[in-house]
């Protein structure tokens, strides 16, 4: 499904708006960066709770088009800033990250 | 202590057309505490200190009358009359700035005379603002950041060729500097993609590219990543200036990391830094010792990926199946 879809489904906060026609079709849950980059496939959603402009650096590089912040944690200015000049979508929410990727799951018809 | 320790004639160039750029309205401060003639000394006394500040505008219809100082209070609580209404004991013999005159002018003239502030009027002769030496040298520093930042970002990359007409690009990486980290990686990623390599040697390369990026931000002392472009691979060479791995085979080891807390904290230290590295390229190398740690990862590009690179760079997109 397109970033936009799924923003929609999911209804969480967004904080920034990348290239909504970017394609979903798997998910990774991972905050230690390296461990995202060797092993999230490209057109993933990224749920982390690492609210740091690096996340997006990371994102970017392996074709992430969404990252979906997790526990009520909140991005900071730069982040926003990066994601927007980098075209990635995202999104705030309080689900936990095993709620969240529940959710996701359920959208891609993973489950 | 007011002077501001820029000099307006021979300074370096940077900061010349800094100062000349900005202008009084860029550093002034807006938000005015002002009174009218008839308040009273001591109503001055208080909004200064609720204020903390040190100088009171006194103002009719928007035009500056006069001001009081700290000094004028002093005076006043010294003879007496600090009840008494400001307009007998203001400051009126003043020296204001325009809010177009560029930012040079009011650091001469806080070198000139002994104020410590200076109220700014528009052309219609309306108090817009008051300007501080804290005001400017507040603005100056921000900007001068602003441009180190942006001087150091150019000097961060430059390009060379060899005698093999291939493009070698070599990039600064600076100890902790999380801030700009990523960069090399992303140029390395941006050149790769307008030169029609297939996402997934692109996606190689950048994962490979940030790792060893990282690892120079994270646990050196500073060094730098070298790309070298050539029509069947991409080279990154990663060099630092120390400390050196104490035991390679160790950091070879998919989980093990020296990261501490804190750069835990940021998503680093999964140790798995080189593993990634070393997994996704053709060839890998590794030396260290404590006056630095030398990586390099070659990816070539496939047959078809090569054609294409060379050949037609507009049918790029797809991997062959």
């Amino acid at each position: 499904m397109t970033a936009k879809d799924l923003s929609k489904a999911l209804n969480y906060s967004i904080s920034a708006t990348g290239n909504m026609e970017g394609t979903v079709t798997d998910a990774y849950v991972g905050d230690l960066l390296s461990d995202v980059m060797g092993n999230a496939s490209t057109d993933s959603v990224l749920i982390t709770i690492q609210a740091h402009k690096n996340t997006v650096a990371v994102a970017s590089l392996i074709g992430c088009p969404v990252i979906i912040l997790c526990n009520g944690r909140s991005a900071p200015a730069d982040m926003v800033e990066a994601a927007e000049s980098n075209g990635i979508t995202l999104l705030e929410t309080t689900d936990t990250q095993y709620k969240a990727a529940c959710r996701i799951a359920t959208l891609l018809g993973s489950i | 202590m007011q002077t501001i320790p820029i000099n307006t004639y021979n300074s370096p160039t940077v900061i010349l057309e800094l100062i000349y750029r900005l202008k009084v309205k860029d550093v002034m401060t807006r938000s005015l505490v002002s009174v009218s003639r008839d308040a009273t000394m001591r109503s001055v006394q208080s909004l200064m200190k609720h204020n903390s500040i040190t100088g009171v505008p006194v103002v009719a219809h928007k035009r500056l009358l006069g001001i009081v100082s700290m000094d004028d209070i002093i005076q006043a609580l010294d003879n007496g009359y600090i009840e008494e209404p400001v307009e007998k004991h203001m400051s009126r013999n003043l020296i204001v700035l325009e809010d177009d005159m560029p930012v040079s002018f009011a650091i001469s003239y806080f070198d000139r005379y002994r104020f410590h502030r200076f109220p700014v009027l528009n052309k219609e002769k309306e108090l817009v603002g008051i300007v501080t030496t804290r005001d400017i040298t507040t603005r100056l520093l921000w900007e001068i950041n602003h441009e180190i930042e942006s001087l150091e970002r150019s000097g961060y990359s430059h390009k060379t060729a060899d005698g093999l007409q291939h493009e070698i690009r070599t990039f600064s990486v600076m100890k902790h500097d999380f801030e700009n980290a990523g960069y090399a990686s992303t140029e390395i990623k941006k050149q790769l993609k307008s030169s029609g390599a297939f996402p997934k040697t692109i996606r190689r390369a950048a994962i490979a590219s940030y790792e060893l990026e990282m690892n120079i931000v994270v646990h050196s002392q500073g060094g730098e990543i070298i790309a070298e472009f050539a029509d069947d691979r991409i080279t990154i060479t990663a060099r630092d200036s120390g400390p050196g791995i104490t035991d390679i085979d160790k950091a070879m080891e998919a989980g093990w990391s020296t990261a501490n807390e804190w750069i835990r904290s940021l998503g680093f230290g999964a140790g798995m830094g080189l593993p990634n590295v070393r997994s996704v390229s053709d060839s890998f190398a590794i030396s260290s010792d404590p006056s630095g740690t030398t990586v390099t990862s070659t990816i070539y590009f496939s047959d078809r990926e090569k054609n294409t690179h060379t050949i037609d760079k507009n049918q790029n997109e797809e991997e062959p199946a």
